[in-house]
C-alpha cells in the first residue's frame, strides 16, 4: 500500500524516494482498493450495464461503436476523448468479441491515458516549511482536503500547520479551525474579509519561525472566470514568494468529480494562472463517475494526487491509473 | 453561462442562414454539429439524442425544405425546442401554504445550499415582504451551523438559535415550532450535503420532510455538474420528492447543460438561478428568455427589468431634465456610470443585447471592461465641483495633470473622458435642434437614460 504523497526530492530521484506508509491504510478498515472500488463501482454501474448490454447481443460493428461512444460521454468523458477511444478501438479490428476483452481493452486503453498522471504529491523534506497551496472553484472540497491531507502528513510524523486563507466565505475560518483540533495542528486566522495575501504572508512567517515541516494554505473558492479573484490568487503567490523565492512549492487543485467538462475550462485557467502542479478530485464515493478525469489527462496530462471517497478523515485515497480505469470501465 | 454554447450556436447558423435551399443531408450535418456541441456544453445524452432527433424531423419535413428562408426556420425550430426543452413557463417559489410555509433545501456537498438558502430568504424578506426564519440542520461539516448564521446577519433575516448537539429532525421540529409560536411566514431548512446514494443520510432527510412536509422541496445543483446531474436530480426526486430547482454558479463559464437537461429528465423547473457570490445575486429563470440568450438573440426583457429595479426614478427624471435644458455637467455623467455598475456592469448589459455575443470578446480583447467605468468615475471625483460643472472651459493642462494624479490615471484618460463628454454634448445640441424634446420626455417612462451607455463605448 503506498501513500497518496511521497517525500523525495521530485521524479529525477524516483529510486532514492521513501515511500511513506500511512499508518491508518494498514488498519483494517476494508482498505482503500475495497472503498474506492465500492466508490467507483455504484457509481459506474451504468457504465459497465451499458457495455454488457451493447456487446452481449451483437458483434463489433458501427452501431455498437456508436453506443460505446455514447456510454463514454455518459460518463464525463467528453465528446474529443470518447471519440479518440472509439477510433483506438475501431482499429484493432476485433472479429467476436466478449464482454470481458472488450472492458479489459477498454479499462487498458483508459489506464495508459491516466498512467502519465499517476503521480503523489511528493514532499521535499529538506525543505522547511513546505508550502502546499491549495485552489479550486468553490465547493470542490480544500477545506476538507486540508484537513484530511493533515490527518495523513501528522500521522507521517510531520509537523504541520494551516492557513486560512478563505478569509470570504462565512464562518470558512471555523470550520478550518475544527479540522485543525481534530490533528491537533495550530491554524493561522486573521479577520474575516481581510486580506488572504497578508495573512499567507504572516502564516509563513510563523512557519519559518516555529520551524514546522508543511504549511498548508487554504484559499476562498473561486470561479476561475472571474478576473479579480484569480489576480488575488496571484497576489497571495508573489506575496509568498517575497519570503521564499520558490514558495509555494506544490500548488493543488481540488476538483469536484461531478463536474463536467468545464473541469477542462478550470484546469486551464488555474493552471496558466497560479501553476497548479497537481490534482485532487474530491467526491468520488457519489454516483458521479468522475471520467472527466480521462479528460483531463489527455489534454494537460497534469499530475493527479489523490482522490476524495468520504467525508471522513481518512477518507483521502491515492489516485491508482489501473485501478480508476477498471473500476470506471467495470472491469473489476 | 451559455456564452460558449451561443458561440459555437452562432457559427453552425451562421454558415446555414446563407444557405439558399437546404437538403436533407444539409441539416444532418447541421445536427451533428448541434449533437457535439450540446454534448460539450454537459447536456444529458438521452436529452440530446431526443433533442436532435425532434428538430432533425421537423427540419426536414415540409415546413423547412419549402421555404424562402430555411435557414431562419431551422433557427426557430431549434428556439422552439429549446423552450420545451427548458420548460414553457416560468415558475417561482410557490407560498400559498399554512404559515409557517416550510421549504426544504436539498443537494450534494458544496452545491451551494447553504449560501442559496440565505439568498432566498434576502429575495423572500425584500421583495414578497415575508417575515422568514432560517435553520441549519447540517450537524455534518465543521461550522456549518455557524455559516447560515453569519449569512443570516448579513442578510438581516432570523436563524434558529443553534443548540449543540441537536440532530437534524429535532432542529426541524423546533424550527417549525419556532415559526409557529414567533409568527413567521416561511421557515428555510437548509440540509447537509449528502450524496444521493448514501443510504442513511437519505433516510435522515426522509425524516425530515416526514417531520415538517414542506411545501416546497427545492434541489440545489452546480451549474458545472457533468452527465451526473440528472442521476442525482432523478434519485433526489425519487425519495424526497422535488418541487424544483436551483442553479448555481450560473456566473461560471460552464455551458449550462445541466440547465437544460434538468427539467427534461424530471419534469421539474428551474425555478432559480445563482448568479454570485454577492448574497443578492439570485435570478428568476425565464426559459423563454435563455433560449434566446443561448441563440444569440438576447434578452431585452430582462434588460429593461433590471433597469426598472436599479434605477433611481427620480435622479433619472432629474438627470432627463438637464439633458433637455443642455446643462448636462459631468456630476450627471458619474450618476449614469454608477447606474451601469448597479445593472451589473458592461458585461451584465452586453450579455443580455441581442447579436453582442462576437462583440463582446472583441471587448475583452482590447480590455474595454468595468475597470474603464471605474477609472472614468476615479477621475470625475478627482475635480473640484466647480470643475465637474463646467469641465471644458475651465480644465487647462495643469488641472488636467493633477486630475491625473488624483485619481491615479494618464492626463491621456483625463483627456478621453472630456471628448467623451463634449461628443455627448454635441449630441444633445443636435437632438435638441431637431425639436428631439418630446420624444426624449417620452422615453423616460420606458427607457432611463442610464440604460445607454453615455456617448457610446468609446
Amino acid at each position: 500500500m503506498k501513500s497518496w504523497f511521497r517525500f523525495g526530492r521530485g521524479k529525477d530521484e524516483k529510486d532514492e524516494v521513501a515511500v511513506v506508509e500511512a499508518p491508518a491504510a494498514e488498519e483494517p478498515r476494508g482498505g482503500f482498493l475495497s472503498k474506492l472500488r465500492q466508490g467507483l463501482a455504484r457509481s459506474t454501474d451504468k457504465l459497465s450495464d451499458g457495455l454488457a448490454d451493447i456487446f452481449v447481443r451483437r458483434q463489433l460493428d458501427e452501431a455498437t461503436l456508436d453506443e460505446l461512444e455514447e456510454l463514454l460521454i455518459a460518463a464525463d468523458l467528453g465528446p474529443a476523448t470518447a471519440s479518440k477511444l472509439r477510433q483506438q478501438f475501431d482499429q484493432r479490428r476485433f472479429g467476436e468479441v466478449t464482454l470481458t476483452q472488450v472492458k479489459e481493452t477498454l479499462a487498458e486503453d483508459v489506464a495508459a491515458i491516466l498512467r502519465t498522471v499517476e503521480k503523489p504529491l511528493a514532499i521535499d523534506p529538506s525543505v522547511k516549511p513546505y508550502v502546499v497551496l491549495v485552489v479550486g472553484v468553490n465547493g470542490t472540497g480544500k477545506t476538507t482536503t486540508i484537513g484530511k491531507l493533515t490527518a495523513e502528513l501528522t500521522r507521517a510524523g510531520k509537523r504541520v500547520m494551516l492557513a486560512a486563507g478563505d478569509t470570504f466565505r462565512a464562518a470558512a475560518v471555523e470550520q478550518l479551525r475544527i479540522w485543525g483540533q481534530r490533528s491537533n495542528v495550530p491554524v493561522v486566522t486573521g479577520p474575516e474579509g481581510g486580506d488572504a495575501a497578508a495573512l499567507a504572508f504572516q502564516a509563513l512567517e510563523q512557519a519559518k519561525r516555529d520551524g514546522v515541516d508543511v504549511l498548508l494554505i487554504d484559499t476562498a473558492g473561486r470561479l476561475h472566470n472571474k478576473a479579480n479573484l484569480m489576480a488575488e490568487l496571484q497576489k497571495i503567490v508573489r506575496v509568498l514568494k517575497k519570503l521564499d523565492a520558490n514558495a509555494p512549492h506544490a500548488t493543488v487543485l481540488t476538483l469536484d468529480a461531478t463536474t463536467g467538462q468545464n473541469a477542462l475550462a478550470q484546469v486551464e485557467t488555474f493552471r496558466a494562472m497560479t501553476d497548479v502542479t497537481g490534482l485532487v478530485v474530491t467526491k468520488l464515493d457519489g454516483t458521479a463517475k468522475g471520467g472527466v478525469l480521462v479528460a483531463l489527462a489527455d489534454k494537460f496530462g497534469l499530475p493527479v494526487h489523490g482522490i476524495g471517497v468520504g467525508e471522513g478523515i481518512d477518507d483521502l485515497q491515492p489516485f491508482d491509473a489501473r485501478e480508476f480505469a477498471r473500476s470506471l470501465t467495470g472491469a473489476i | 453561462m451559455f456564452d460558449a454554447l451561443t458561440g459555437r450556436f452562432g457559427d453552425i447558423f451562421d454558415r446555414l442562414k446563407k444557405r439558399g435551399a437546404l437538403s436533407e443531408e444539409d441539416v444532418g450535418a447541421v445536427m451533428r454539429e448541434v449533437r457535439v456541441a450540446l454534448l460539450e456544453a454537459d447536456v444529458a445524452l438521452p436529452v440530446v439524442k431526443d433533442f436532435v432527433t425532434r428538430v432533425r424531423e421537423r427540419a426536414v419535413g415540409a415546413e423547412v425544405l419549402r421555404s424562402i428562408t430555411p435557414g431562419q426556420q431551422v433557427v426557430k425550430i431549434v428556439h422552439d425546442e429549446l423552450v420545451a426543452m427548458l420548460g414553457a413557463e416560468s415558475e417561482t417559489i410557490d407560498l400559498a401554504a399554512v404559515a409557517p410555509v416550510p421549504v426544504l433545501m436539498v443537494g450534494l456537498q458544496g452545491s451551494g445550499k447553504t449560501t442559496t438558502t440565505a439568498k432566498i430568504a434576502l429575495r423572500l424578506k425584500d421583495k414578497e415582504r415575508k417575515r422568514v426564519l432560517m435553520a441549519s440542520l447540517d450537524v455534518r461539516r465543521p461550522a456549518a451551523q455557524e455559516q447560515l448564521r453569519v449569512l443570516g446577519e448579513q442578510a438581516g433575516v432570523p436563524t434558529l438559535p443553534i443548540v449543540a448537539g441537536q440532530q437534524p429532525v429535532e432542529i426541524a421540529r423546533r424550527a417549525m415550532e419556532t415559526g409557529r409560536l414567533e409568527g413567521y411566514d416561511v421557515v428555510l431548512l437548509d440540509t447537509a450535503g449528502r450524496l444521493s446514494i448514501d443510504e442513511a443520510l437519505m433516510d435522515e432527510v426522509v425524516a425530515v420532510r416526514d417531520a415538517t412536509k414542506p411545501h416546497e422541496t427545492l434541489l440545489v445543483v452546480d451549474a458545472m455538474t457533468g452527465q451526473d446531474a440528472v442521476e442525482t436530480a432523478k434519485r433526489f426526486d425519487e425519495r424526497v420528492t422535488l418541487t424544483g430547482i436551483v442553479m448555481t454558479r450560473v456566473d461560471g463559464d460552464a455551458r449550462g447543460g445541466a440547465a437544460l437537461s434538468m427539467r427534461a429528465v424530471t419534469g421539474k423547473p428551474i425555478k432559480l438561478l445563482g448568479v454570485g457570490e454577492r448574497i443578492d445575486a439570485l435570478e428568476s429563470f425565464h426559459p423563454e428568455r435563455v433560449a434566446g440568450r443561448i441563440l444569440g438573440m438576447g434578452d431585452v426583457v430582462s434588460l429593461v427589468e433590471k433597469a426598472a429595479e436599479t434605477i433611481d426614478r427620480d435622479e433619472a427624471e432629474k438627470t432627463l431634465a438637464k439633458l433637455e435644458k443642455g446643462n448636462f455637467d459631468l456630476d450627471d455623467f458619474a450618476g449614469q456610470l454608477r447606474q451601469m455598475r448597479r445593472m451589473g456592469g458592461l458585461g451584465g448589459i452586453m450579455n443580455m443585447l441581442p447579436g453582442v455575443a462576437k462583440m463582446k470578446a472583441q471587448m475583452a480583447n482590447a480590455n474595454v471592461d468595468d475597470g474603464m467605468l471605474k477609472k472614468q468615475e476615479a477621475i470625475i471625483s478627482s475635480m473640484t465641483k466647480r470643475e465637474r460643472k463646467d469641465p471644458l472651459k475651465i480644465l487647462n493642462a495643469s488641472r488636467r495633470r493633477r486630475i491625473a494624479t488624483g485619481s491615479g490615471t494618464e492626463v491621456a484618460d483625463v483627456n478621453r473622458l472630456l471628448k467623451q463628454f463634449q461628443q455627448m454634448q454635441d449630441a444633445m445640441k443636435q437632438m435638441k435642434k431637431l425639436g428631439k424634446k418630446g420624444f426624449l420626455r417620452q422615453m423616460a417612462g420606458k427607457m432611463p437614460p442610464g440604460m445607454l451607455p453615455p456617448g457610446g463605448l468609446r
